[in-house]
């Protein structure tokens, strides 16, 4: 345990892990399954600087997927754009909007703030499918394979790596980031931030740049899921789409970016595994949301690792 | 960590072994939006589906092998659809894939089936499903293509040419009315005016008296719920006398509910299933029809939907096809599906090609008219 406190032990870890699963899941649909995992994880890892860390609350970062899925889709799919740079072009367009629309919305607090977040979301979800003679309306539309200087991954194992490498790249950047000034800075922020400011914290700059990031986070990962799933729809970008992604965040445990990696993994691999139970599946799978967060109400990594330390100390 | 990924490997390989069973009986795999946004087209489609491979089985399965139906609900995301139809394909190893409740879901697992090669029926409208036609993929719904043109054939019989289309800005409304505008020159007769309402509206006067003002001969409606029914009343206050035509999303008894007497003389196209017992006895599609819907009825209560009927005809289509080719095998399944002739379902008489995968024409489609508060046949 001690070697996830550091801050590269977990990654090493986690980067074994990887590497043997593929020997582990050998069918296209259970890798296909930790491909999806690894998509989550990257957002959560992402939203969880702006949850965990800096202690402010995103319901619509749906909607930066859904921009990064749909703008892979226009510009490669109606436009031919290569799809590295429609990928790049998701990625900065998003953090401009997101850039633009963080100063205003971060100075509110509490439900303020989520119902700003959460129209933000709405408002893409509505343009979305609304504007059909571009994106396809409510049917979606396909999205072309990702081709990337003439090579094209094939299958689910290809994209694994891919996958697999953004994934441990995310939480490297993002260990990093909360080791870095900024990081402490955003926990002085999540702590007091009147305190925050009294210390000489720039406290909007800092929430504006992890929003940024984060939502940055967001785009890619959509961009590339949308590439990988060959179709799009609204749905990508939906209220409850968000508030997925934020309950990842919260079920695996807050200020704890492996935390958030367990917690997209929970909760992309549970619908999986009830979906057997037919009509009681959403009853079940809200019953294991609502004990763990009983049970465990500051997050599985976190409590786990408490209840860990308190039996070894016995 | 070690723990936890360990957990996981563990959780993994259960639901992989879990899924793998003897190969005994056939394996129909379905994924379709029983919850979410598209749950009111979804349910009736699982519900037939289970009902049916239950009677099929009663009777004695399909080649004396028992049918086994492996579902998943997608709940109307297209990427939770693409990963069940891997699931479908790579751990459950299915025969057939019936379902793709929505568009969305139905695209995103195209790409899966053609590459897997396996037989493929969706449920869902849109004309890129099928147009252009992919090898294994197959679709039982109309479209609102023919809606249009079961309307203007309608109307160009009674010598009302010139048109005024009035639809809605929903995704239904959009693509009749980008459909209708298409195949009006094809079918004689032309647009002069093309006015749009909000599905939240609640009067639409203002378009109702451009109409007025114009040299329409008839009226078609486009769209889903409450609005087509304010039309209609706002139409009847304006005192305007025109045929009025609405289209086939309105053909259920809500909105007689609601139009009430308004609706007196309004034409719309029906899929036969809504009006199986004013079928003549004739009627190709009567037994079909009213045997559905006794079963269904019998079994769920409440009423049959088109969507469920979309369901049953993509079983029965399959059913009929294994039969055909004596196999289960996927090539000669899919040659025996395209070579579907004469087969009478809920929504019409199918009739497959290598270059048409739906089946259907226009035929499919009824015309009704309100009269006395009910549904007439008119044609």
């Amino acid at each position: 345990m001690k070697l996830l406190d550091s801050r590269y032990g977990g990654l090493l870890l986690l980067a074994a892990g990887l590497l043997l699963l593929p020997w582990l899941a050998g069918n296209a649909y259970l890798l296909d399954v930790a491909n999806r995992i690894a998509i989550n994880a990257i957002i959560a890892v992402g939203l969880n600087l702006l949850i965990g860390y800096a202690g402010q609350i995103s319901l619509g970062h749906a909607g930066f997927l859904g921009l990064g899925a749909y703008a892979s889709a226009i510009l490669c799919g109606s436009y031919d754009w290569p799809a590295w740079l429609a990928l790049l072009s998701a990625a900065a367009g998003v953090a401009l909007l997101a850039f633009l629309v963080a100063r205003p919305i971060l100075r509110l607090k509490g439900h303020y703030l989520a119902m700003a977040t959460l129209g933000l979301g709405m408002i893409v979800s509505l343009v979305l499918s609304n504007e059909s003679a571009l994106t396809g309306g409510p049917d979606g539309m396909a999205v072309p394979g990702l081709v990337l200087f003439g090579w094209e991954p094939q299958g689910e194992r290809a994209w694994y790596w891919i996958f697999a490498t953004l994934l441990l790249l995310a939480i490297w950047l993002a260990q990093n980031l909360i080791d870095s000034p900024l990081g402490r800075a955003l926990r002085a922020v999540h702590g007091s931030e009147v305190a925050a400011r009294v210390a000489g914290v720039d406290t909007t700059a800092c929430k504006v740049q992890v929003f940024v990031i984060s939502a940055v986070f967001a785009a890619i990962a959509g961009s590339l899921s949308a590439h990988y799933t060959g179709f799009v729809t609204p749905g990508q970008a939906s209220f409850l789409h968000s508030v997925e992604l934020v309950t990842m965040v919260v079920i695996g445990g807050m200020a704890s970016t492996y935390g958030a990696v367990l917690g997209a993994a929970l909760m992309t691999l549970l619908p999986q595994l009830l979906s057997g139970l037919e009509d009681y599946e959403m009853l079940v799978f809200g019953l294991i949301l609502m004990v763990s967060m009983i049970v465990l109400p500051q997050g599985l990594l976190p409590g786990l690792r408490g209840w860990l330390q308190t039996r070894r100390a016995a | 960590m070690k723990r936890i990924s360990l957990t996981l490997s563990v959780l993994l390989g259960l639901g992989l072994t879990a899924a793998t069973q003897a190969a005994e009986p056939i394996r129909i795999g379905s994924v379709l939006s029983v919850s979410g946004p598209a749950a009111f087209l979804g349910d009736p489609e699982l519900k037939t589906l289970q009902l049916y491979v239950e009677r099929l089985n009663a009777a004695g399965g399909l080649l004396g092998r028992p049918l086994e139906l492996v579902h998943y609900d997608d709940a109307g995301e297209a990427a939770k659809a693409n990963t069940f139809v891997k699931r479908l394909i790579a751990s459950d190893k299915v025969d057939v894939i019936l379902g793709g409740t929505t568009t969305g879901a139905t695209m995103a697992a195209v790409p899966l089936v053609e590459k897997a090669q396996l037989p493929f029926i969706s449920f869902a409208g849109a004309v890129v499903i099928v147009d252009p036609v992919k090898p294994w993929v197959f679709k039982t719904p109309h479209t609102d293509r023919m809606a249009c043109e079961k309307v203007f054939a309608d109307m160009h019989k009674r010598g009302l040419l010139r048109v005024a289309l009035l639809s809605e800005t929903s995704g239904f409304g959009k693509s009749g009315h980008d459909q209708c505008v298409d195949v009006a020159p094809a079918q004689g007769v032309s647009i002069v005016v093309d006015e749009t309402y909000g599905a939240k509206d609640t009067d639409m006067s203002a378009q109702l008296t451009k109409v007025r003002g114009s040299d329409a001969q008839a009226v078609l409606v486009f769209g889903l719920g409450q609005s087509p029914a304010i039309v209609t009343k706002n139409y009847r206050q304006l005192g305007i006398e025109l045929p009025l035509y609405q289209s086939h999303g309105v053909a259920s008894k809500e909105f007689l509910a609601l139009a009430g007497a308004a609706a007196e003389g309004v034409r719309l196209p029906s899929p036969a299933l809504l009006v199986a017992d004013k079928l003549a006895d004739s009627d190709p599609q009567k037994a079909v029809v009213t045997g559905y819907t006794a079963a269904y009825t019998q079994k769920f209560g409440g009423e049959v939907s088109t969507f469920g009927g979309y369901a049953y005809d993509g079983l029965m289509l399959w059913a009929d096809a294994v039969k055909r080719a004596g196999s289960v095998e996927a090539d000669k399944v899919r040659a025996a599906l395209e070579a579907t002739r004469g087969y009478v379902g809920a929504s019409g008489v199918v009739n497959m090609s290598p270059s048409d995968h739906m089946g259907l024409d226009a035929s499919a489609f009824r015309m009704l008219e309100v009269r006395d508060g009910g549904w007439t046949l008119v044609d």
